[in-house]
Protein backbone atom coordinates (compact mmCIF):
# COMPACT_ATOMS: atom_id res chain seq x y z
CA UNK A 1 0.00 0.00 0.00
CA UNK A 2 1.59 3.16 -0.94
CA UNK A 3 0.47 7.06 -0.65
CA UNK A 4 0.78 9.37 -3.59
CA UNK A 5 0.23 12.91 -3.80
CA UNK A 6 -1.23 15.06 -6.35
CA UNK A 7 -1.24 19.06 -6.19
CA UNK A 8 -4.36 20.52 -8.24
CA UNK A 9 -4.54 23.88 -6.80
CA UNK A 10 -3.39 25.54 -9.68
CA UNK A 11 -5.91 23.55 -12.22
CA UNK A 12 -9.67 24.53 -13.25
CA UNK A 13 -12.49 22.78 -14.23
CA UNK A 14 -12.92 19.86 -15.45
CA UNK A 15 -8.96 19.13 -15.08
CA UNK A 16 -9.13 19.10 -10.86
CA UNK A 17 -11.23 15.92 -11.11
CA UNK A 18 -10.03 14.50 -14.86
CA UNK A 19 -6.31 14.64 -13.00
CA UNK A 20 -7.70 12.74 -9.83
CA UNK A 21 -9.49 10.27 -11.98
CA UNK A 22 -6.31 9.27 -14.11
CA UNK A 23 -4.27 9.63 -11.11
CA UNK A 24 -6.74 6.95 -9.12
CA UNK A 25 -6.33 4.93 -12.88
CA UNK A 26 -2.94 4.44 -11.67
CA UNK A 27 -2.96 3.62 -8.21
CA UNK A 28 -3.11 -0.30 -7.24
CA UNK A 29 -6.31 -1.20 -4.63
CA UNK A 30 -5.51 -0.28 -1.39
CA UNK A 31 -2.97 2.73 -2.43
CA UNK A 32 -4.35 6.13 -0.91
CA UNK A 33 -4.14 9.74 -3.08
CA UNK A 34 -3.59 13.04 -1.26
CA UNK A 35 -4.96 15.60 -3.48
CA UNK A 36 -4.09 19.21 -2.20
CA UNK A 37 -6.94 21.41 -3.46
CA UNK A 38 -9.06 24.70 -3.23
CA UNK A 39 -12.09 25.62 -1.60
CA UNK A 40 -15.45 26.18 -3.61
CA UNK A 41 -15.77 23.77 -6.93
CA UNK A 42 -12.79 21.50 -6.92
CA UNK A 43 -13.36 21.02 -2.93
CA UNK A 44 -16.99 19.85 -3.56
CA UNK A 45 -16.69 17.62 -7.08
CA UNK A 46 -13.45 15.59 -6.16
CA UNK A 47 -14.20 13.85 -3.00
CA UNK A 48 -17.80 13.21 -4.49
CA UNK A 49 -17.14 11.90 -7.59
CA UNK A 50 -14.65 9.56 -6.17
CA UNK A 51 -17.74 8.57 -3.52
CA UNK A 52 -19.31 7.55 -6.35
CA UNK A 53 -17.23 5.83 -8.51
CA UNK A 54 -16.71 4.10 -5.53
CA UNK A 55 -13.44 4.99 -4.10
CA UNK A 56 -13.17 5.43 -0.11
CA UNK A 57 -12.47 9.41 0.65
CA UNK A 58 -10.68 8.66 3.74
CA UNK A 59 -10.41 12.32 5.05
CA UNK A 60 -10.89 16.06 3.84
CA UNK A 61 -8.74 18.24 6.04
CA UNK A 62 -7.97 21.96 5.89
CA UNK A 63 -4.02 22.67 5.63
CA UNK A 64 -2.04 25.68 7.25
CA UNK A 65 -3.12 27.97 4.68
CA UNK A 66 -6.23 28.91 4.31
CA UNK A 67 -8.54 27.63 1.69
CA UNK A 68 -6.37 25.27 0.82
CA UNK A 69 -7.12 21.53 1.52
CA UNK A 70 -6.20 17.96 1.63
CA UNK A 71 -7.86 15.20 0.42
CA UNK A 72 -7.46 11.58 0.90
CA UNK A 73 -8.78 9.25 -1.35
CA UNK A 74 -8.62 5.23 -1.08
CA UNK A 75 -8.78 2.91 -3.94
CA UNK B 1 -23.91 1.24 -9.71
CA UNK B 2 -25.64 1.33 -13.19
CA UNK B 3 -22.88 3.43 -15.84
CA UNK B 4 -23.94 6.64 -17.04
CA UNK B 5 -23.70 7.71 -20.51
CA UNK B 6 -22.92 11.11 -22.44
CA UNK B 7 -22.23 10.32 -26.33
CA UNK B 8 -21.67 14.11 -28.33
CA UNK B 9 -22.08 14.76 -31.72
CA UNK B 10 -19.04 16.93 -32.66
CA UNK B 11 -19.80 18.60 -35.78
CA UNK B 12 -17.99 21.51 -35.68
CA UNK B 13 -14.11 22.06 -36.20
CA UNK B 14 -14.21 25.13 -34.53
CA UNK B 15 -11.61 25.73 -31.73
CA UNK B 16 -13.96 26.86 -29.32
CA UNK B 17 -16.74 24.53 -30.01
CA UNK B 18 -14.16 21.40 -29.71
CA UNK B 19 -12.80 22.63 -26.52
CA UNK B 20 -16.07 22.72 -25.24
CA UNK B 21 -16.68 18.96 -26.26
CA UNK B 22 -13.91 17.55 -24.50
CA UNK B 23 -14.24 19.87 -21.80
CA UNK B 24 -17.77 17.85 -21.15
CA UNK B 25 -16.73 14.53 -22.42
CA UNK B 26 -13.09 14.51 -19.91
CA UNK B 27 -15.18 16.19 -17.44
CA UNK B 28 -18.00 13.43 -17.57
CA UNK B 29 -15.48 10.80 -18.03
CA UNK B 30 -13.80 11.66 -14.82
CA UNK B 31 -16.62 11.19 -12.93
CA UNK B 32 -17.82 7.51 -14.16
CA UNK B 33 -19.35 8.61 -17.50
CA UNK B 34 -18.78 6.11 -20.20
CA UNK B 35 -18.18 8.71 -23.29
CA UNK B 36 -18.73 8.40 -26.64
CA UNK B 37 -17.92 10.82 -29.36
CA UNK B 38 -19.07 11.06 -32.42
CA UNK B 39 -16.97 13.53 -35.45
CA UNK B 40 -18.65 13.98 -38.30
CA UNK B 41 -17.70 16.90 -40.96
CA UNK B 42 -15.79 19.47 -39.62
CA UNK B 43 -15.26 18.27 -36.49
CA UNK B 44 -13.33 15.60 -37.67
CA UNK B 45 -10.22 18.16 -38.31
CA UNK B 46 -9.68 16.90 -34.44
CA UNK B 47 -8.92 13.73 -35.76
CA UNK B 48 -6.36 14.05 -38.09
CA UNK B 49 -2.87 12.74 -37.30
CA UNK B 50 -1.30 15.71 -38.90
CA UNK B 51 -2.06 18.81 -37.02
CA UNK B 52 -1.71 21.45 -39.39
CA UNK B 53 -2.65 22.02 -42.88
CA UNK B 54 -1.73 18.96 -45.42
CA UNK B 55 -3.66 17.90 -48.50
CA UNK B 56 -5.51 14.59 -46.96
CA UNK B 57 -8.14 13.90 -50.00
CA UNK B 58 -8.80 11.45 -52.45
CA UNK B 59 -8.52 13.97 -55.20
CA UNK B 60 -7.90 17.76 -56.16
CA UNK B 61 -10.51 19.41 -54.72
CA UNK B 62 -10.70 17.22 -51.46
CA UNK B 63 -7.04 17.75 -50.52
CA UNK B 64 -7.48 22.18 -50.96
CA UNK B 65 -10.46 21.42 -48.89
CA UNK B 66 -7.95 19.08 -46.79
CA UNK B 67 -5.03 22.04 -46.91
CA UNK B 68 -8.10 24.63 -46.17
CA UNK B 69 -9.68 22.78 -43.17
CA UNK B 70 -6.17 21.61 -41.29
CA UNK B 71 -6.34 19.58 -38.00
CA UNK B 72 -6.60 20.37 -34.33
CA UNK B 73 -3.54 23.33 -34.70
CA UNK B 74 -5.40 25.25 -37.26
CA UNK B 75 -8.89 25.06 -36.04
CA UNK B 76 -10.49 28.93 -36.14
CA UNK B 77 -12.62 30.55 -33.30
CA UNK B 78 -15.94 31.09 -34.34
CA UNK B 79 -15.73 34.45 -32.84
CA UNK B 80 -12.48 36.88 -32.85
CA UNK B 81 -10.74 34.44 -35.09
CA UNK B 82 -8.83 37.53 -36.80
CA UNK B 83 -7.38 35.43 -39.58
CA UNK B 84 -6.05 32.43 -37.39
CA UNK B 85 -4.28 35.12 -34.51
CA UNK B 86 -7.34 34.28 -32.33
CA UNK B 87 -6.79 30.76 -31.45
CA UNK B 88 -3.30 31.79 -30.83
CA UNK B 89 -4.68 34.47 -28.37
CA UNK B 90 -6.85 32.28 -26.80
CA UNK B 91 -4.38 29.13 -26.00
CA UNK B 92 -2.40 31.79 -24.46
CA UNK B 93 -5.10 33.24 -22.31
CA UNK B 94 -5.83 29.70 -21.26
CA UNK B 95 -2.39 28.72 -20.43
CA UNK B 96 -1.66 32.22 -18.59
CA UNK B 97 -4.81 31.22 -16.75
CA UNK B 98 -4.36 27.80 -15.80
CA UNK B 99 -6.92 26.11 -18.02
CA UNK B 100 -6.44 23.42 -20.13
CA UNK B 101 -5.68 23.81 -23.36
CA UNK B 102 -7.59 22.36 -26.39
CA UNK B 103 -4.47 19.98 -26.59
CA UNK B 104 -3.89 19.29 -22.98
CA UNK B 105 -7.93 18.31 -23.03
CA UNK B 106 -7.64 15.79 -26.26
CA UNK B 107 -4.87 14.14 -24.38
CA UNK B 108 -7.03 13.67 -21.17
CA UNK B 109 -9.97 12.15 -23.07
CA UNK B 110 -7.40 9.78 -24.91
CA UNK B 111 -6.02 8.80 -21.25
CA UNK B 112 -9.47 8.25 -19.84
CA UNK B 113 -10.60 5.69 -22.33
CA UNK B 114 -13.36 7.86 -24.33
CA UNK B 115 -14.86 6.64 -27.56
CA UNK B 116 -13.90 8.32 -30.34
CA UNK B 117 -15.75 7.66 -33.58
CA UNK B 118 -15.34 8.67 -37.47
CA UNK B 119 -19.07 9.60 -39.46
CA UNK B 120 -18.49 7.39 -42.69
CA UNK B 121 -20.47 9.78 -45.01
CA UNK B 122 -18.37 12.68 -43.98
CA UNK B 123 -14.79 10.88 -44.75
CA UNK B 124 -16.18 9.69 -47.56
CA UNK B 125 -17.58 13.53 -48.85
CA UNK B 126 -14.07 15.10 -47.73
CA UNK B 127 -11.44 11.77 -49.34
CA UNK B 128 -10.52 11.11 -45.49
CA UNK B 129 -9.66 7.64 -44.53
CA UNK B 130 -9.44 5.99 -41.13
CA UNK B 131 -5.32 6.00 -41.77
CA UNK B 132 -5.57 9.76 -41.85
CA UNK B 133 -6.37 9.56 -37.67
CA UNK B 134 -5.52 9.51 -34.67
CA UNK B 135 -5.15 5.84 -34.07
CA UNK B 136 -7.48 6.40 -31.04
CA UNK B 137 -10.49 6.48 -33.36
CA UNK B 138 -12.12 2.93 -32.32
CA UNK B 139 -14.34 2.85 -35.50
CA UNK B 140 -15.94 4.23 -38.55
CA UNK B 141 -19.59 4.40 -37.95
CA UNK B 142 -23.14 5.72 -40.11
CA UNK B 143 -26.07 7.18 -38.25
CA UNK B 144 -27.62 3.85 -37.31
CA UNK B 145 -24.72 2.35 -35.66
CA UNK B 146 -24.27 5.62 -33.42
CA UNK B 147 -27.82 5.75 -32.29
CA UNK B 148 -27.49 2.25 -30.93
CA UNK B 149 -24.62 3.55 -28.90
CA UNK B 150 -26.01 6.51 -27.72
CA UNK B 151 -29.20 4.82 -26.52
CA UNK B 152 -30.13 5.38 -23.19
CA UNK B 153 -27.75 8.21 -22.42
CA UNK B 154 -27.89 11.90 -23.32
CA UNK B 155 -26.65 13.26 -26.07
CA UNK B 156 -25.13 16.63 -26.95
CA UNK B 157 -25.18 18.00 -31.01
CA UNK B 158 -21.79 20.64 -30.62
Amino acid sequence: MATYNLDVTKDHCPMTFVKTKIELNKLQKGDVLQVKLLEGEPLENVPRSAREQGFNVLSVTETETKGVYNVEIQK
Amino acid sequence: MTTKKLSIIAFSGDFDKLTAVFTLATGAAAVGYEVNIFFTFWGLDALKIKQGRSPLGSNWLTKVFGVMMGGLKASPTTRFNFCGIGPKIFRYLMRKNNVATLEELVEAAKVLGINFYACEMAMHILGLKKEDFIPEVKDVLGVASFLKLSEGGQTLFI
